[in-house]
């Protein structure tokens, strides 16, 4: 899809009408094309070339790049320091917030950053506890909960307030975002759970890895009932997928990290295969044809964890994005290429820089 | 305690009706303590109601009681201190990603608020923890508010 106005890399897009953010993230669910995002693994390094060469693989395939916050408790670069390297050379990039670590002083002054740098979307959650990385010895913050921080940043956009009341004089435009986990209980609250992140001010959604698919049907049928899928204040939901390694990485995932929920039948099916790694792949994409299939899906979120590359695969051998190529810098004039994408450094610098 | 929690939780529709006649009891007392002076009254509320809601709900003296919105379970039992529903790693057993041998605090509230009347308070989204209440009576500043309320009606 191509807008008429394409971004200058580092300068925002205009506001459409009915819009709240200058995103392409937005711009692409309300168009109602089937939205991919996927994340960066930040590096543990200072060095702002891993950030633009791990964003480089992804070039051509998502609409939208997320910006973990500490994932899984464990330390890493700051979401809003890959965002501001990210957004520079004109990545969309989707800024998550977590409130483990930081206060609620700390993160609106994060929001208000982010957004200045560009970040047109931020994910709003909770965040995984201390205990689940490597520095447990922590304290673990949890001012705000995944609910209050959406509101907060809803009433700084749409009300230009700190939560305190102070006026913020230009409010931060983004596209307000927040995880659901239809996959482990209290099933039936679930939707609910989600109509009160709506109510909240969540816009979108993107979910913990879905690999059970009749629990997803389930919960978007739901989702449907209760309204929460038509209307100028609805909420877009992209499904997370990934592949998984091999059935002996499956295993660890259920038994370690927080709100997996991997079926015996999942681990079968990779145990049962000649590779492993192979059959991981499949799975994502049988996955990622089926869940687009379901009614009031709007996209995937692509979680492919030391194995970036393979989003480009999956992506291509399902045909979710129809023929449409994201923008990324130097789709259209290849002098704004990212500088650290295999293309630019194939081309001689004269070319790129000029 | 652990297994009082549970059980309270279990018959969260009794508790509720039993605060609902108490809080208007407290309300109607409001010129006594306006007499004694609230912030006499303070200490010696503060110290009956940790004991009785330590010993129901595990309180932990947050000073903003929420327990009729979240099913009688209290939330500052959740490791994540939350306030507005569960993350997303509660257990397939229904048990907490920080504390395994503990049912998660927002899968009983579920199901408490379930059995009450008014079981879909659930669904508010509740304000953020003012961390300068930690500690105070909850009950002391509930009646306080209503009394005003009242009063501003009156007027």
């Amino acid at each position: 899809m191509n807008f008429d106005d394409e971004p200058v890399p580092g300068y925002s897009l205009p506001i459409l009408p009915g819009h709240v953010s200058p995103g392409r993230l937005e711009r692409v669910l309300r168009a109602g094309k089937f939205a991919i995002t996927s994340e960066i693994d930040p590096p543990d390094s200072a060095d702002p070339g891993e950030v633009l060469k791990r964003a480089a693989i992804f070039d051509g395939y998502v609409d939208a790049i997320n910006a973990t916050d500490g994932s899984g408790a464990n330390c890493h670069m700051s979401s809003v320091g890959v965002c501001s390297l990210l957004t520079r050379v004109g990545y969309a990039t989707i800024m998550q917030i977590s409130c483990r670590d930081r206060n609620r002083i700390a993160i609106q002054g994060e929001i208000l950053g982010g957004a200045a740098m560009g970040a047109a979307n931020i994910l709003c959650l909770t965040g995984d506890g201390v205990q689940a990385g490597d520095h447990p010895q922590a304290k673990p913050v949890f001012d705000l909960d995944s609910m209050s921080l959406l509101e907060i940043a809803r009433g700084m956009r749409d009300d230009c307030r700190f939560q305190s009341g102070r006026k913020i004089v230009t409010p931060p435009r983004v596209f307000l975002g927040a995880a659901e986990n239809p996959f482990v209980p209290p099933y039936d609250w679930r939707p609910h759970r989600l109509a009160k992140k709506v109510a909240a001010g969540a816009q979108f959604i993107q979910t913990q890895y879905c690999f059970d698919i009749e629990l997803l049907k389930q919960f978007m049928s739901k989702v449907g009932d209760l309204g929460l899928l038509e209307g100028p204040n609805r909420v877009y939901i992209l499904v997370g997928v990934g592949p998984l390694a091999s059935a002996k990485s499956a295993l660890w995932i259920r038994e370690n990290v927080p709100g997996v929920h991997i079926p015996d039948a999942v681990i079968k099916r990779l145990q049962g295969a000649s590779k492993q790694k192979e059959e991981g792949k499949r799975l994502c994409m049988d996955l990622l044809q089926q869940i687009r299939e379901i009614k009031g899906v709007s996209g995937a979120h692509i979680m492919a964890y030391r194995q970036e590359e393979s989003v480009a695969e999956i992506i291509q051998a399902t045909g979710v994005l129809e023929g449409r190529v994201p923008w990324y810098p130097g789709r259209d004039n290849p002098a704004q290429l990212n500088p650290e994408s295999p293309q630019a450094i194939a081309q001689p610098a004269q070319a790129v820089y000029e | 305690m652990y297994k009082v929690r549970r059980w309270v939780v279990r018959h969260s529709r009794v508790f509720e009706t039993l605060y609902r006649n108490f809080e208007p009891i407290l309300v109607k007392l409001h010129p006594l303590w306006k007499r004694l002076g609230y912030a006499r009254v303070e200490a010696p509320m503060r110290a009956v109601e940790k004991s009785v809601k330590g010993l129901l709900f595990d309180c932990q003296m947050c000073g903003q009681c929420v327990l009729s919105s979240t099913g009688m379970s209290c939330p500052m039992n959740c490791p994540k201190n939350l306030r507005n529903g569960p993350c997303g790693g509660v257990r397939s057993n229904g048990h907490c990603e920080v504390k395994p041998e503990m049912k998660c605090v927002w899968v009983e509230a579920w199901a408490g608020s379930r059995n009450m009347q008014a079981g879909e308070r659930i669904q508010v989204v509740q304000q953020p923890v003012d961390f300068r209440l930690k500690g105070t009576s909850s009950w002391l500043s509930v009646v306080r508010q209503q009394a005003q309320r009242n009063e501003e009606r009156v007027q």
